[in-house]
């Protein structure tokens, strides 16, 4: 017998779905902030900082990056409280993803800075920038440039992985979806809702970092010719 | 008071000693050139003087900064002491003028309407007036030196320091650039070289170094140093085909 597929009850919710989809927008658009601010902070820190600095980037970007998502959410939402802190389901979520993907972005950057060859940071020294003026505006655009993809991808992930969230009651749209299939019994019709709103919120970041690409790495167009005739040889010899 | 006095300078890599204590003093307007064989330590002695390498021992002083071991007022230093690479190291994501006002802008506070006057004055000094909304790849070899060392004027240094600038260049685009180098010499401009083109050393420069084995073996004006050299080193390196 086949299953026969009815949406209705599902599209019913249809308020829930989208205020579960805005939940998790704000969370990702909010842990994708603080975690690159974090990830770009400790790789600076591991490549460029003094030894300390180092040793603490490295535990950091270690331990998150080798324990699951889940046991860091866990930690943050039932550990913390017997050390006094207490966090709420959202506040713990974001803290979590935020220092997950500052982890993982982390090892992303510093690859990006370490790609950059010396001989640039050099020429920025000599021009008297300090370290920070040279990372900032020497160094970190082309990184970026080179890191770009990777990094774009893990910002993805991290989208996707908010959905762990709703393991802590965190408001997002998993468990907004979560909450609509146990009442409709729609299990199918349900999850399917959700993977396609996921799909379409990746595919409409996606489209905004290449806008941001395209902006970061911006370069005026040459005149036309201008490129050209000046390859071509040395009558600039004479003047 | 000399633009540059370096005295005693030792520096090892390791246990490798490359300077074997130098001393050497620059007065202002002084072209200085600096030859030798490769290993010699050339570029490190270069490097030491506005603090890209470390030293172990001896002091540098550059335009009344002094630079010892505790690499204090570095930054000071750097302001007033250009220095030009072998392989140009221009910004490749910032376009010519950018690359030009972006220490001005940075380090001395330019305001963003006096950085157009400034390109134009300084890409003029080096003939690429026209140049200055192209990128780095899209300009010669020979081009992109030239933007260096304009970059390096934009900071009105007081000294400037030359690291072979024409060895990564093709032969017909070694002239442009050694034509500009020596516009700077005749405006005044103190110049430390290290160059490989020794026709060149013995027309612009006033005084030569010949550097050898990490240490200044020889040095003097550079007409003497070509045509009365006293040293068999100097005499060999300089002409070994006429033993
Ligand atoms: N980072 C480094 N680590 C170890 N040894 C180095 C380093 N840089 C330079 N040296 C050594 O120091 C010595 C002097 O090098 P330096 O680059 O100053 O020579 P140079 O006179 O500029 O030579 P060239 O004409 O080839 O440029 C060489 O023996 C070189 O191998
Ligand atoms: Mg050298």
């Amino acid at each position: 017998m086949a299953y026969e597929m009815n949406f209705t009850p599902v599209l019913a919710r249809t308020p829930e779905l989208i205020s579960g989809t805005i939940d998790t927008l704000i969370l990702s658009s909010q842990s994708i902030g603080i975690g690159l601010t974090i990830g770009l902070a400790a790789a600076l820190l591991r490549v460029d900082g003094p030894k300390w600095g180092a040793v603490v980037s490295a535990t950091y970007v270690e331990a998150f990056r080798n324990t699951p998502l889940l046991v860091q959410l866990f930690l943050l939402f039932f550990g913390l409280p017997y050390m006094g802190i207490r966090l709420t389901a959202n506040e713990a979520a974001i803290f979590a993803i935020s220092l997950n993907l500052g982890a993982y972005s982390a090892e992303i950057f510093r690859a990006g800075l370490l790609a950059i060859p010396k001989t640039q940071i050099e020429a920025g020294l000599a021009l008297g920038l300090s370290r920070l003026q040279v990372m900032r505006y020497v160094v970190i655009i082309p990184a970026l440039r080179i890191i770009y993809p990777s990094l774009t991808g893990q910002l993805t992930l991290t989208l996707l992985g908010t959905s762990i969230a709703s393991a802590i009651s965190a408001t997002e749209l998993t468990l907004a979806g979560a909450k609509i299939e146990s009442q409709t019994f729609r299990s199918l019709e349900t999850f399917l809702v959700l993977a396609a709103i996921y799909i379409t919120m990746t595919f409409v970041f996606r489209f905004l970092y290449w806008l941001v690409g395209l902006w970061l790495f911006r370069r005026r167009v040459p005149k036309t010719g201008s490129a050209a005739a000046t390859l071509t040889l040395p009558r600039e010899v004479e003047s | 008071m000399p633009a540059l006095r370096i005295e005693n300078l030792k520096k090892s890599y390791g246990n490798v000693p490359v300077l074997k204590g130098i001393n050497l003093a620059v007065e202002n307007g002084d072209v200085v050139a600096v030859i030798g064989r490769s290993g010699s330590g050339k570029s490190t002695m270069l490097r030491c003087i506005n603090g890209l390498e470390p030293f172990q021992e001896g002091t540098i002083e550059v335009v009344g900064h002094k630079l010892d071991q505790s690499r204090a007022n570095l930054r000071e230093l750097r302001k007033e002491v250009g220095m030009v690479f072998q392989s140009y190291n221009l910004f490749p994501h910032l376009s010519v003028a950018e690359n030009i006002t972006l220490a001005p802008r940075v380090v001395k506070g330019l305001p963003r309407d006096e950085g157009s006057a400034l390109v134009r004055e300084v890409l003029s000094r080096v003939g690429l007036a026209e140049k200055a909304d192209a990128y780095p790849d899209e300009l010669s070899g020979g081009q992109q030196q030239r933007v260096a060392i304009a970059r390096s004027l934009a900071m009105k240094p007081k000294v400037m320091l030359f690291d072979e600038v024409t060895s990564a260049l093709d032969p017909e685009l070694t002239g442009e650039v050694l034509k500009t180098i020596a516009q700077l010499a005749e405006a005044g401009m103190t110049m430390v070289l290290v160059t490989h083109e020794m026709g060149f050393a013995r027309r612009v420069a006033t005084r030569t170094v010949f550097m050898h084995q990490g240490t200044v073996w020889e040095e003097g004006k550079s007409e003497e140093i070509f045509t009365h050299p006293k040293t068999p080193e100097l005499k060999n390196f300089i002409a070994p085909d006429l033993k």
